[in-house]
């Protein structure tokens, strides 16, 4: 009642034209009688940067990308594949893919969204002239030529990707990629209207500009205040779109937002305050939810010329692992169900098995003594200490788990000096090898284990840690010939383990806050990728 | 007074110069970049970036041309993060947000500050002046990112009468908030300086020869004790005044007003350079203009004062 009233004072109420019509139905599947105000409010971190999908490099911008543009293929609530523009999807060789695109999509100024408007936006994201920070996603797809595109030595056009009628879109690949459809989720491979590009420029995605082919058109937007969508009357399953009207606030505060989201100004949540999800989650388990999350939490270890020398032997680096009490990080610092991780791929990723790793059964107690013995081994220990630099970049999270693993490396006779840094800072160390132990993380770009373990390959942008096996490379480059690789997937993981290629520390969870009227919100998906469009307000019993 | 003035203006011109160019250097110097993510670019993609950006140009170039921009088209550049935006837009948007609730700040401020301070000291040493100055040192200790919380709780959590944030447009019960967050230490410190200074004034000369000829006390504070009692309060209220209408963070950041004081702390974070610039130049040509205005303020209520 508190928020109705509230929302009728600010006029935020103002343009909830049509939900009368709801009032009082039912859900058409699960039955649920629908409450007359189909609004639905959630709250952001920050302001994302742009909402130009071919831009976009973050999650936030993500999420509202997915509800204006919709690309080739969409995702069930489970996170498996559902057609998008695309209603079928088939290649012979895993190499040339064939999307038939659906005939009633429309761009929300009416016009129809064809094959050329893919191709527009794949040749955009890859063109130098866009200077997409996100260009590196169309070489991750493996699409031919995209390197060449990217690095400016062939034009745009000669990317793989072609139109073959207005609703055929084939795209050739320079090697057999068997997940490529689930790569053609992303955001980045959304379509964009060029004539509206081409006549606004950088401002094309204004309110008063912006052309979408999602089920939402962008209503209103104020930088760092707050975003409106209203639904998208040419979206062809328009008719079974129950949300009117989605709001998004930028709260920075994370104790102010959850003020607010307890006062009922919003819906939904993520990104809780630290240490707060137990309490949340006793007090009303309805609302604060625990699912998996497509990310893993890891030290690198700096393996190369500028790391500590001890760190180069992997006796020492096991030692390191062993020592970490990953339940003592998950239970009792995090505390929001995170599971302890023994491997870098996240267990919850689709098709992976996790491999037997001796470590992760043994004892606590095992695993110290082992560590004790291995350091020993080495030449190391209390008696011959060695001292070693981690980087963390500022966060109360990071700085607990820092200091808990600096603790429990201490009886190794490991001395750790914990050094904080603001992200742009800890980005350049990073990335410089300037550090001996760097907290990381990394998110799947796509479900598929290889978004994780490419990460790892000796040649990887991202590999901070310079790690480097050539069994690993070898298998890498199989599994890409493979049409099921799962099981080089898990070989690589033993290896890894084996290794000690980085410390795994845990597999994330995406917490949050979501008001129990808010049904059909999709639990599983551990890419955390929601569609307002599926979802729908219950009324109030 | 106007060759003062135009004096005053002319020495702005360098310590802006010196502004920019420190600031430009500041920034030159601070690792990381604002293409800088926990995904690596390729080195091809950064090279395009940086040329959109014009960061492949040597240092002087670079700083030419910024200032080559503003001079000329009173262009401060692209945002290097919002990408769908450039600096003159962001600002556009945010500073009239910070400029209302920062006046209105001022304007509570000020009445209530300069209220308080001179009751206390007409009613000096009775419960009145304990309770005035009691107020004061209790909203000076209370920080405003502590009031901002408090605020939230009591009145958007518990009371459900304000929202806890937002803006849109400037409506009323989106300003309540973070102009009693914002005022209170303002409003402190007015009443402090306000009380010390009356206090000083009431004990003149000038002033007991007021009240000796029979004045009422009422025409003795008003007509010729306030405005001497002022001065000190305003050598505070110029820089007072820039500090609220270019904004807090903390009100910005608790109340996502949409406000600069954000982005500013922003761009500092994220390596936005053209915003930081931006807003550095914003709030350096207000400084200079409104301590100028003190300076004016100051020769027409002293007479003493003559330039």
């Amino acid at each position: 009642m508190n928020k109705v009233m509230l929302l009728a004072t600010t006029g935020l109420l103002s343009a909830t034209v049509g939900t009368a019509s709801w009032a009082q139905e039912a859900h058409p599947i699960t039955g649920d009688a629908l409450a007359s105000d189909q609004t639905f409010s959630y709250r952001l971190l920050d302001q994302f940067p742009s909402i130009d999908p071919q831009l976009i490099e973050e999650t936030a911008g993500g999420h509202v990308a997915r509800q204006l543009f919709e690309g080739l293929l969409t995702q069930n609530a489970d996170g498996t594949l559902r057609p998008g523009v695309a209603t079928e999807w088939s290649s012979e060789d895993n190499t040339t893919w064939t999307f038939k695109l659906r005939d009633d999509a429309k761009w929300s100024n009416g016009d129809p969204v064809t094959a050329q408007d893919f191709v527009f936006a794949w040749q955009r994201a890859a063109d130098p002239a866009t200077a997409s920070e996100y260009a590196w996603y169309v070489e991750l797809s493996k699409i031919e030529n995209a390197g060449a595109v990217i690095a400016g030595d062939s034009a745009p056009d000669s990317l793989g990707v072609r139109a073959v009628d207005d609703h055929t879109l084939e795209v050739t690949l320079a090697q057999p990629l068997p997940y490529f459809p689930q790569m053609a989720v992303h955001y980045t491979f959304m379509p964009t209207h060029r004539p509206t590009i081409e006549a606004h420029g950088a401002n094309w995605t204004n309110p008063e500009n912006i052309v979408s082919n999602g089920a939402y058109v962008l209503d209103d937007i104020a930088v760092n205040e707050f975003f409106r969508l209203k639904p998208n009357p040419e979206y062809w399953g328009a008719d079974e779109v129950i949300i009117k009207e989605v709001t998004g606030y930028v709260i920075n505060d994370v104790n102010q937002a959850l003020t607010r989201f307890q006062a009922g100004e919003f819906d939904m949540m993520d990104d809780l305050p630290a240490g707060s999800f137990p309490r949340l989650e006793a007090e009303a388990p309805d609302v604060a939810h625990s699912v998996p999350r497509l990310c893993s939490y890891y030290y690198t270890v700096n393996q190369s010329e500028s790391g500590h020398e001890a760190l180069q032997d992997v006796r020492v680096r096991q030692a390191l692992s062993y020592a970490i009490d990953r339940s003592v990080i998950t239970d009792r610092v995090l505390q929001a169900g995170q599971a302890p991780a023994f491997s870098f791929t996240h267990w919850a990723t689709a098709g992976f098995e996790l491999p037997s790793i001796d470590y992760a059964d043994w004892s606590q107690q095992e695993r110290l003594e082992r560590a004790k013995a291995l350091m020993a081994e080495a030449g190391y220990g209390p008696d011959n200490p060695i001292e070693i630099n981690l980087i963390y970049n500022t966060s109360e999270n990071h700085k607990q788990i820092a200091t808990v693993i600096s603790q429990m490396w201490r009886p190794l006779g490991v001395s750790t000096q914990l050094n904080n840094y603001e992200w742009q800072s800890y980005l350049d160390i990073r990335g410089n090898q300037n550090f001996d132990v760097a907290r990381s993380a990394w998110c799947g770009d796509y479900n598929e284990a290889s978004t994780f373990l490419d990460l790892l390959t000796t040649n990887n942008d991202n590999n901070d840690g310079k790690y480097s096996n050539p069994e690993v490379d070898r298998l890498m480059d199989l599994s890409l010939t493979e049409s099921d690789p799962q099981a080089t997937y898990t070989q690589v993981e033993k290896i890894l383990a084996e290794d000690m290629a980085i410390l795994p520390i845990y597999h994330y969870t995406q917490n949050f806050v979501l008001d129990p009227a808010i049904r059909n919100w999709p639990m599983e998906n551990v890419e955390n990728n929601w569609y307002v469009k599926d979802i729908y307000r219950a009324a109030a019993d | 007074m106007l060759v003062f003035i135009l004096k005053r203006l002319l020495v702005a011109i360098p310590v802006l110069l010196i502004l920019i160019v420190g600031t430009f250097i500041l920034m030159y110097t601070a690792p990381g970049s604002p293409f800088a993510t926990d995904r690596g670019i390729p080195p091809a993609v950064l090279a395009n970036l940086e040329a959109q950006y014009g960061l492949d140009q040597p240092f002087a170039v670079q700083i030419w041309r910024y200032i080559v921009g503003i001079v000329t088209e009173f262009d401060f550049g692209p945002s290097f993060i919002y990408r769908d935006q450039d600096v003159n837009d962001l600002i556009g948007q945010g500073f009239p947000v910070t400029l209302t609730y920062g006046f209105w700040s001022f304007v509570v401020a000020v009445i209530v500050g300069g209220a308080l301070g001179i009751l206390a000291a007409v009613k000096h040493n009775t419960w009145l002046d304990y309770l005035a100055v009691g107020i004061s040192i209790g909203a000076q200790v209370l920080p405003n990112f502590v009031l901002a919380p408090i605020l939230v709780l009591v009145f958007t959590l518990w009371l459900g009468w304000l929202p806890g944030g937002g803006w849109q447009g400037g409506q009323i019960e989106y300003i309540i908030l973070p102009v009693i967050a914002l005022s209170t230490s303002f409003m402190a410190s007015i009443a402090r300086i306000s009380r010390a200074s009356m206090l000083e004034v009431l004990t003149s000369n000038f002033i007991r020869t007021a009240r000796a000829k029979g004045l009422p006390m009422r025409r003795v504070i008003f007509r010729h004790a306030l405005k001497p009692a002022l001065l000190p309060v305003i050598s505070y209220l110029g820089p007072a005044f820039v500090g609220m209408i270019t904004g807090s963070v903390v009100i910005d950041i608790y109340f996502s007003t949409g406000g600069i004081g954000q982005f500013f702390v922003a761009s500092a974070l994220n390596r936005d350079y053209g915003v930081m610039m931006g807003i550095t130049v914003l709030l350096g040509t207000l400084t200079i203009l409104f301590n100028l205005l003190v300076d004016i303020l100051y020769a027409w209520i002293d007479p003493k004062i003559r330039y």
